[in-house]
């Protein structure tokens, strides 16, 4: 272990994640495995705005800023489920986002 | 440390997205919260690691998992769910992947001062009720407008609406 850990270790690991995240919504076809990408997109977007807070100043700011992405996180997933129960009420099977293609007034 | 910690997150990560079974999935996804907060504890932002663990582990996690349960008749809980188009979008993640990294090594990041751990709750609390006032008020209203708006979206159609 000669290397020390450092910045760019953790924007790897981050990279890595948002990249499992946008695979996630272009294979994955129902509703419920879309927002899993989401949801790891947004944590690997927050551990580079820790990770940059950490190592390029003391200020605490990035950390608001994160704290501020899950939160937006957990209003996203809230309302999304909500609408998974929805399409669920409405079409009685399991959600894939293709089942919700036609639009009714 | 670091290497165990991110070898668990990113493995995880991975089975969230190619995993057929979507309960499987979503237990990956517990692993996977639970190493960024670990990381989070690495990067001595305490604060965010416990907000971590009790937001995303604990509630957005639950819902994940309520959804699945409800929305799922228990049969097919299981049941393969198949993907289309893997081969372009492996490509292109692929390739996203690669520049992203080579961006992270490429570019000469300054460190500042290396600093000694020092507790961040005081300091974000100081911060979110000093210049990040209006922002944190903003984020209490928006968290409002997507409560109410779930209730309005989930809940069954009243009689007055249909008529």
């Amino acid at each position: 272990m000669s290397m020390e850990i450092g910045l760019t270790h953790f924007l790897v690991v981050a990279a890595a994640m948002f990249s499992l995240g946008i695979l996630c919504l272009l294979t994955r076809r129902t509703a419920i495995g879309l927002l899993m990408g989401i949801e790891l997109m947004v944590n690997a977007a927050n551990l580079n705005l820790v990770a940059f807070s950490h190592h390029l100043g003391n200020a605490v700011d990035g950390q608001v800023f994160a704290l501020f992405g899950i939160v937006l996180a957990a209003i996203e997933a809230a309302v999304a489920l909500a609408i998974v129960f929805k399409l669920f009420q409405t079409f009685n099977q399991r959600i894939t986002v293709d089942t919700a293609s036609l639009l009714k007034g | 440390m670091f290497y165990t910690v991110a070898a668990l997150t990113l493995i995880s990560s991975t089975i969230v997205v190619l995993s057929r079974n979507i309960i499987r999935a979503a237990f990956s996804l517990l692993f996977s919260f639970f190493g960024v907060g670990l990381l989070y504890a690495l990067l001595s932002a305490d604060f965010l690691a416990v907000v971590q663990l009790m937001l995303y582990v604990g509630g957005i996690l639950v819902l994940i998992l309520f959804a699945i349960m409800l929305t799922n008749r228990v049969e097919s809980v299981g049941e393969a769910h198949q993907s289309y188009r893997r081969g372009p979008a492996f490509l292109l993640c692929g390739s996203l992947f690669a520049g992203l990294v080579f961006l992270a090594l490429q570019v000469p990041w300054k460190p500042g001062p290396a600093t000694a751990f020092v507790p961040t709750t005081r300091t974000i609390g100081e911060a979110l009720l000093g210049p990040y006032l209006l922002p944190f008020e903003a984020v209490s209203v928006l968290l409002l407008v997507g409560l109410i708006g779930a209730v309005v979206v989930a809940r069954k159609e009243s009689r007055t609406e249909s008529e």
